[in-house]
């Protein structure tokens, strides 16, 4: 597609004066509630304008047209399904950034090193120039202030670029849980502060694949120590886990559940797994009576535990709607350009109807993950429906979109040149990750009483 | 299109006399109207009028054709005013087509002439109108129909004779007008050769006929033409226009889907829901599974409904009523499909297979049997799902069209 050549801004040069002061691109609080940002830097505009050529993902921004907030109109207006201009703003940073940093031949390239899976620059970049590590941190606590909206728009940009950074772990999964913990805890602000900053990264100890009903997991042993706590265990499929330097670590003590923070350099070996998915780094850790401070006891670890998993099952689905987007884009222009018996194949109604049907998909995928996101901002008592609901239509909707691009790229989407691949292994994997549909459906199915059948039912 | 006016973001207009006209205004109109037609003793149809009159018919439109300028938006104050006094109104679910279809095609085509005659009787509901578009050989392919025009005598304004057949015609047999796409001339290419034009339903040669569906009921018709004669008045655009003008009017068919916000478990998902939820002894694995993800579908939808309504009040339509009309069909297809499973024995039975003459359709009223079958015309009437996903392909997606071979050959040499 047209990105790589997309003209940088030169609005986002590292300039050092720009550092000083809080990281410019992700918004503050107060910016979001008037609903009106500083433009992450010089030109946004004039490139917000260039992606308004996209056919499918061009539109104007809801706020800039004066568009519906919460609790604005009478009618059933109540959830924002759209982006505001804050948003739209903080998306185009994001992706100018990615853009110029992480193409394709980028990620490829890593892919083969077999080094280094993740591009920390790259994450140091994201995380301390444009200030996305802190998005949902609460300015109090040294973050910006932001919410699971926000988040969300990054997750579909990371998503449409399947950038190889610890977002998920760090920002999503770590960093909620902590802010669900107790932040009176001195060492519990410092770690946010140090989060929310960039300065630090950290993920949470559980399987990917666990999803947020599961009951609590009980590999990890915690017993008291000299000072605090001692941790030992082992934990599989990991996610970002060889990128933290502190881990949230959910472990069963003498009095019952607890969460606790280990720093990952001290009697923690981390050990890379070989995985389905080239982009988002998973390994087994394993804790050898690591030193541990304990941020959440048996009356709420578990609660703590599950709002973490589901705010990251809900915040996926952006991702896996980023996913789907770059898939749908990346084939539509494919299939125009691509000439077979004498036309473009994209003429072909057998092709059309699928990018067709596709189109619906994530339109549909878009809703979702959109209501998912507001409805997490909001702490919104519908969470976990919303949620479910996102998670298992979303999950859906990316596998199948990178089924099609390969597909339809045909021998093309069968090499590993090919970035295709690169998105179908994601998109499978996220599948996976949190939940699968199924558990999520089940899990609906409880929330919204259809009852399962019986015993002996066929 | 004119008819762009309508969405939100706007909170006021100045009308043509210089008085703003804002929600407050509206609502000092309508109590000014109450005030002069008390609905408890004014006739229902007086009552209309009178609103037609003072520009709260609709007050997008022009002043003096039921309208004052104003924002669409504004429409809900006066609802609301005059709602709440208990004052008529007039039965919009009826007279869809002309609310919908014919109206807005009038106004933006229609000379000053037609629009004084017909808008009024039209949106009072005195005037029923229909379509008379689609015929057994141009379905998908209207601009192939081939009902034929021919001027009665020599003159540049003389009488149009019409003879053909059209079919899928709802309220055909009390329709006053009707919207007609008829060929005026055969020897250019399809497109080019059509004229569109308001005929009435009540002019010698115009015969109806009950069209009887699948369901067992007839809620459409044939319109058979022979020699219908139609006055040149009654064109709306010019000779050779119609394919524009219809364009139009199908254009406003899409915009009338979208609907309204409905809650969740809303419509047939809730019916079908509860029908679960009493019957533990006919649930199976297999519709369990299929139960939940068209329980997710419909919550899916109903977000995709509001998404697309807050950009329309954020004056930012996008693309996505047409996805609405795709997913609506082929979910409805699909639930009202399980529900006949879910019944078990009473899945095999039928409500009524009596041929009733209906303008409505009661899907939720009638048995599963019926939303089964009815629901089958979900993905055809009001453009095919292969049709639509075309229109998505190459319109939102911009993928190149399907070499055509009808495009430059003249209607006539086309095979049929």
């Amino acid at each position: 597609m047209s990105e790589g050549a997309e003209e940088r801004g030169e609005g986002r040069s590292r300039d050092t004066t720009h550092t000083t002061d809080k990281p410019s691109a992700a918004p503050t609080g107060a910016e979001r509630r008037s609903g009106r940002g500083e433009a992450p830097c010089e030109g946004a505009e004039e490139r917000a304008a260039d992606r308004g050529g996209d056919a499918t993902h061009g539109r104007p921004s809801a706020a800039s047209a004066g568009g519906p907030r919460r609790g604005g109109h009478g009618e059933a207006l109540s959830v924002d399904l759209l982006y505001s201009e804050v948003e739209e703003q903080l998306r185009g940073s994001v992706r100018d950034l990615l853009s110029d940093r992480c193409t394709a031949d980028d990620v490829l390239a890593r892919c083969d090193g077999g080094g280094a899976p993740y591009d920390m620059d790259l994450w140091r970049t994201l995380a301390v120039d444009l200030g996305v590590a802190g998005l949902s941190v609460p300015e109090a606590l040294g973050g910006h202030g932001a919410s699971a909206r926000e988040v969300a728009v990054v997750m579909e940009e990371l998503g449409r670029r399947v950038a190889p950074v610890p977002f998920l772990g760090s920002v999503v999964l770590a960093t909620t849980a902590l802010l669900r913990g107790d932040t009176g805890d001195l060492r519990v602000a410092n770690l946010l502060a140090r989060l929310a900053a960039g300065e630090t990264t950290g993920t949470l100890v559980v399987t990917l694949s666990t999803p947020p009903v599961a009951e609590f997991p009980t590999p990890v042993r915690a017993t008291p120590a000299a000072e605090g706590f001692a941790v030992t265990g082992t934990v599989g499929s990991v996610a970002d886990a060889s990128a933290a330097d502190v881990l949230v670590v959910p472990a069963i003590g003498d009095d019952g559940e607890g969460l606790y923070l280990v720093d990952a350099a001290a009697d923690v070996t981390v050990s890379r797994l070989v995985a389905l998915d080239l982009t988002r780094s998973i390994a087994t850790v394993t804790f050898t009576d690591a030193p541990a401070h304990r941020i959440a006891g048996p009356g709420d670890a578990s609660t703590v535990l599950r709002h973490a998993l589901t705010v990251g099952a809900g915040l996926l689905a952006s991702e896996q709607l980023g996913i789907a987007q770059w898939c749908l884009d990346e084939t539509v222009h494919y299939v125009g350009e691509r000439h077979q018996f004498g036309r473009p194949i994209g003429s072909f109604q057998a092709i059309k109807h699928r990018l067709a049907q596709l189109w619906l998909g994530l339109v549909s995928a878009r809703a979702a993950a959109r209501h998912a996101a507001s409805v997490l901002a909001a702490n919104d008592p519908d969470t976990a429906v919303a949620v479910a609901v996102a998670q298992s239509y979303c999950a859906t909707v990316a596998v199948h979109a990178a089924e099609e691009a390969v597909q339809l790229h045909g021998g093309t989407g069968m090499t590993w040149e090919h970035p295709a691949h690169l998105y179908l292994k994601r998109a499978k994997s996220d599948e996976l990750a949190l939940g699968t549909p199924g558990h999520h459906l089940a899990n609906l199915a409880h929330l919204v009483d259809i009852p399962p059948p019986e015993p002996d039912a066929g | 299109m004119t008819d762009t006016t309508a969405y939100g973001g706007v909170e006021s207009s100045m009308s043509a006399t210089g008085v703003t006209i804002d929600a407050e205004e509206l609502r000092r109109r309508s109590r000014e109207l109450l005030a002069g037609y008390d609905p408890a003793t004014t006739g229902r149809l007086d009552f209309l009028r009178a609103r037609f009159d003072a520009g709260l018919a609709w007050v997008q439109y022009p002043v003096g054709l039921g309208g004052l300028d104003a924002p669409r938006a504004l429409q809900a104050v006066v609802d609301a005013e005059l709602d709440a006094a208990g004052a008529p109104d007039n039965e919009p679910d009826s007279i869809l087509i002309g609310l919908g279809m014919a109206a807005p095609t009038i106004l933006g085509f229609g000379t000053d002439e037609q629009r004084a005659r017909f808008l009024r009787p039209l949106w009072t509901g005195e005037e029923v109108w229909c379509q008379l578009f689609s015929e057994p050989g141009a379905g998908s392919d209207l601009a192939a129909l081939a009902t034929r025009a021919v001027r009665d005598g020599s003159g540049a304004d003389g009488d149009w004779l019409v003879t053909g057949q059209k079919v899928w015609t709802s309220s055909a047999h009390v329709a006053r007008w009707a919207l007609l796409v008829a060929r005026t001339d055969p020897d250019v290419p399809k497109h080019r050769g059509l004229t569109y034009f308001v005929c009435d339903m009540t002019a010698a040669g115009v015969e109806v006929r009950p069209l009887r569906q699948l369901t067992g009921e007839a809620e459409f018709n044939e319109v058979f033409l022979t020699d219908v004669r139609i006055p040149d008045r009654h064109r709306l655009g010019g000779v050779g226009d119609g394919w524009r003008v219809a364009q139009g009017t199908l254009m406003n068919e899409r915009v009338a889907i979208g609907g309204t916000a409905i809650p969740r478990e809303g419509g047939l998902i809730g019916i079908v829901a509860d029908t679960w939820r009493r019957r533990p002894k006919l649930r199976t694995h297999d519709t369990y599974q299929r139960l939940l993800r068209l329980w997710v579908d419909a919550e899916v939808m109903r977000l995709v409904g509001d998404r697309l309504r807050q950009q329309l009040a954020a004056g930012a339509p996008g693309p996505e009523g047409s996805a609405m009309k795709l997913a609506f069909a082929r979910h409805r297809q699909e639930l009202s499909g399980l529900e006949v499973e879910l019944l078990g024995a009473e899945g095999l039975g039928y409500d009524d297979w009596s041929m009733h003459r209906t303008q409505t359709v009661d899907f939720l009223g009638r048995d599963a049997g019926y939303r089964y079958l009815r629901a089958k015309g979900n993905s055809i009437e009001g453009g095919t799902s292969e049709i639509l996903l075309n229109i998505v392909a190459e319109r939102v997606l911009g993928l190149p069209t399907e070499p055509r071979v009808d495009k430059d050959v003249a209607w006539k040499d086309l095979p049929r």
